[in-house]
């Protein structure tokens, strides 16, 4: 980085073309029929190829239906994915970390080799004004440091993992998050804090949700540590892709689904670049309010199910930044994930604010990609955001506010890499607008739906028979562990649907 | 398929997902879940794998009947009768 640019405030615009500002350009031209070779029909077509789409698609084929996955993107993948940059920069969007459970889940639904591409993060940090530890987030690990950083006692703690562990997501008993961790932890916002903050990072909750959220999620999280995917979410994609098509699933990307076709009360095909193709079932991995109320389409459905549906909040959105390390330049060991945050004190609202002081930074050092002989250094900044506090700026105000927005970003950056802006020759950063552009989120969502939209998401089939839906949902059924199961859950009641209507 | 056959293709398909677990020791009166380490999507796979390997089909209202090995014979002695196990 030269001083020029740092004057400029990383006005990068001089770099012309190097610098790419997310929610313009990047798509590929739209091929002419990207539907073309597809059938005439299926028993199965998944709109949408997020890791739900992926995975409903891989264990609906390997129970032998025909399956045709159409993906709206020219890549797959939905937010499991990636972008290159000039430079040999790989930026992965959120491959931040996962729960152990994702190694079983990869070996029963898709491959031993994907499992075993498995590995677990080194270290995880917290740093902001109320404490700073380092841990592996194993649950011994993590209880020993909030043991000796808040000087609790431990069978205390330990009742309160026990107590998460036993919730089910069918008895919520309207109990709030924040309502929970007053009660085991009273008064303690830096306890708080260690507890929530993490799950906010990983899921977009705030501590105004349902207790049944967080108790599901942190339980998955807190047991064997955070594990990521050695090789990059590229290689992860491709070696799916390649189970599939090993699998007879017919992919096609650039393939806008306008509609879900609805025949005589069932579902009957989809209509894709104004082509219909019939289907027995379909599994929609879009938003599942834009799946209701844009492809299925109000006078398919009741009236009191599209008002459920309108009344699912959305979980918020993201904003990154993605800074890639000049080739040859090296940065030294920090650790895998930082949370960190200036912000006095924890709040919900502070972490989504327009200038938030809190973010979390992915470190991907040479060991993501061990495959690649020189792979380099890149750094991911990630924090939470409001659409509605992007969605208004007008062209002036957006660079402004993704200027500052990437200037922050850096200066607490620095913090931890002294000079660190020296090594770096690219940065830019990604908005709820980025996030709506490319995924087609309503409102840019990055996160899914709050806890209500598991149960639209569940009961769509009760309103369109044959018509499902799986991907983030609920908060539960959110991250990357999350969707894919909730991918097999679904295509497991698809596969029954197709079962039974076959038998009739 | 005699009883002992059909227990032996539910521990069978749980060695398969489960290749950790110890199987040789179950209880059959005793639930599954007490003795090994099985949590919902385990019991999800075995579903999927009866219909997979049997094509034998448990509706979700009737996952109950699997929680031991003596349920899950009860429940698809008729379901299996005359099907061949499946190594």
């Amino acid at each position: 980085m030269t001083t020029d640019q740092q004057q400029q405030g990383f006005n990068l615009k001089a770099e012309g073309k190097r610098v790419l500002r997310g929610s313009s350009g990047g798509r590929l031209q739209q091929k002419a029929n990207p539907v073309e070779k597809a059938k005439g029909e299926y028993d199965v077509i998944v709109i949408g190829s997020g890791l739900a789409g992926l995975t409903g698609a891989n264990v609906m084929a390997t129970q032998g239906y025909r399956v045709c996955l159409l993906e709206q993107h020219y890549n797959y993948g939905g937010l499991a994915t990636w972008f290159k940059r000039p430079g040999g920069h790989i930026f992965d969007i959120s491959l931040h970390g996962f729960p152990v459970g994702m190694v079983k889940s990869m070996r029963r639904y898709w491959s031993k080799e994907i499992a075993d591409s498995i590995v677990k993060l080194e270290s995880i940090k917290f740093d902001n004004p109320q404490f700073s530890f380092e841990t592996e987030f194993t649950r011994d690990d993590y209880t020993n440091k909030v043991v000796q950083a808040f000087n609790l006692d431990r069978a205390h703690v330990e009742s309160f993992y026990n107590y998460l562990r036993k919730m089910e997501y069918y008895n919520n008993d309207g109990t709030t998050t924040g309502e929970m961790l007053e009660r085991f932890f009273p008064g303690r916002n830096d306890v708080h804090r260690a507890f929530m903050e993490p799950i906010t990072y990983a899921n977009g909750s705030t501590l105004a949700e349902p207790a049944i959220t967080y108790g599901i999620v942190f339980s998955n999280f807190m047991s064997k540590g955070v594990f990521t995917f050695s090789g990059g979410t590229d290689q992860l994609i491709m070696k799916m892709r390649k189970i599939l098509a090993a699998n007879g699933v017919d992919m096609f990307s650039g393939a806008q689904v306008e509609r879900v076709l609805v025949k005589d009360g069932r579902v009957a095909g989809v209509r894709v670049n104004g082509r219909e193709i019939k289907a027995r079932s379909v599994l929609s991995n879009a938003n599942i309010k834009s799946t209701v109320l844009k492809l299925v389409g109000e006078e398919n459905l009741k009236p009191d199910f599209i008002e459920q549906t309108r009344a699912v909040r959305l979980s918020g959105s993201s904003c990154q930044v993605y800074i890639g390390i000049k080739q040859g330049e090296e940065i030294p060991f920090i650790t895998d994930l930082l949370f960190c945050s200036t912000a006095e004190r924890f709040t919900s609202e502070e972490l989504c604010d327009l200038r938030t002081k809190s973010r979390t930074f992915s470190f991907y050092y040479p060991k993501t990609r061990p495959h690649l002989p020189n792979a380099g250094y890149t750094i991911v900044s990630s924090n939470n955001a409001r659409w509605q506090d992007w969605q208004g700026l007008d062209e002036v105000e957006y660079e402004r506010e993704k200027n500052a927005l990437i200037e922050r970003t850096l200066d607490h950056l620095e913090k931890y890499i002294p000079g660190v802006r020296e090594k770096i020759d690219h940065v830019e950063a990604s908005t709820p607008r980025t996030f709506n552009f490319y995924t087609q989120q309503m409102q840019g969502a990055s996160f899914g739906t709050k806890f209500e939209g598991l149960d639209v998401s569940m009961k769509l089939s009760e309103h369109v028979p044959g018509l499902y839906h799986a991907g983030s949902v609920g908060i539960i059924m959110s991250g990357w562990l999350g969707t894919v199961n909730y991918g097999v859950i679904t295509a497991n009641k698809m596969a029954e649907y197709l079962h039974v209507a076959k038998a009739k | 398929m005699t009883d002992e056959m059909i227990k032996q293709a539910i521990i069978g398909i749980i060695n398969d997902i489960n290749p950790d677990e110890d199987t040789s020791n179950i209880d059959a009166a005793t639930r599954l879940r007490d003795q090994l380490d099985l949590d919902s999507m385990d019991f999800l796979d075995i579903v999927m794998e009866l219909r997979k390997r049997y094509g034998v089909h448990v509706p979700d209202t009737d996952y109950e009947h699997l929680a031991s090995l003596d349920s899950c014979v009860n429940y698809l002695r008729d379901k299996m009768a005359g099907k061949e196990l499946v190594s």
